[in-house]
């Protein structure tokens, strides 16, 4: 009789579920990062340019591991800060 | 056959003969070494993130080649540590994938597939793109019942259908609405 639409509620049902984290590597079928590409490591790094765990960017470890030496070469040829504020 | 990739920065400081000629060095060296160079490719002059022998910029080349084994490499980067007009270098072998990279990003490819691989990162903002544009509906909803209100109020001749038919919609729109800047938050 009632359609699931039709039901409201007072408040968001979907309010307490956590969104699951997922590899954007692994998801997108992304191979190789290029340490050259600094825009795009920048995703991964804080704003004092440190790099961002895990838990935070929810990459799996085999990507994890490509992304840390890829902002790790970038930072040597200075693409990238080793140490900064406000990097965003 | 292993594929390998160097990446200098030459002093900016150098007219750009110079600059030219000292990356010709090194691909001449290369090719003397029995390398087949794949692609030169000159990033040109970009800002560094840091100070490198008090330079703020640099003339940024990435040389990609292949080669049978690594046998060479001592020797190139003896001669690019020993080059003054070399800022700092990186010589790193490319896997298949690496390989594959680079080719596809001198095709082109790579604009889409960067796309693909930014949308990720924009995958979480757009998800929240359409429920902000319908974050925005919520304030102007309740502002429209204020107004019908007053419609009424004011001109009282108009049918009361139109009314009925105004507010009707917004009682379903605010708990959609809801749901939507609620999700807002939570993405974020």
């Amino acid at each position: 009789m009632a359609n699931k639409d039709d039901i409201k509620f007072l408040s968001n049902p979907n309010i307490g579920q956590l969104r699951k984290k997922y590899c954007r590597f692994r998801k997108f079928g992304i191979k190789y990062i290029d340490y050259k590409d600094a825009d795009f490591l920048l995703q991964f790094v804080n704003e004092q340019g440190k790099i961002l765990p895990r838990r935070i960017t929810g990459n799996s470890l085999k990507y994890q591991r490509k992304v840390s030496t890829a902002i790790k070469r970038a930072r040597h040829l200075a693409m990238l800060p080793y140490v900064t504020d406000l990097l965003k | 056959m292993n594929q390998y990739e160097v990446t200098f920065i030459v002093d900016p400081v150098l007219s750009g003969d110079e600059i030219k000629a000292t990356a010709q060095t090194y691909v001449d060296q290369l090719t003397s070494a029995g390398c087949a160079i794949v692609h030169v490719d000159e990033m040109g002059l970009r800002p560094l993130a840091f100070a490198i022998n008090k330079r703020s910029s640099g003339i940024y080349y990435c040389v990609e080649f292949t080669n049978v084994n690594g046998t060479f490499m001592d020797n190139l980067e003896l001669s690019l540590r020993r080059d003054e007009r070399i800022m700092r270098f990186l010589t790193v072998k490319l896997d298949k994938y690496g390989a594959k990279y680079n080719e596809d990003k001198r095709n082109g490819l790579i604009g889409k597939r960067k796309k693909k691989s930014s949308e990720p990162s924009r995958e979480d903002a757009p998800a929240p793109r359409p429920s902000r544009e319908a974050a925005p509906a919520p304030a102007p909803a309740p502002a429209p019942v204020a107004k019908a209100v007053v419609v009424e109020e004011m001109p009282a001749p108009p049918p009361v259908v139109e009314v009925e038919v105004d507010t009707e919609p917004i009682l379903d729109e605010p708990i959609v609405d809801i749901d939507a800047v609620e999700d807002e938050p939570a993405k974020d």
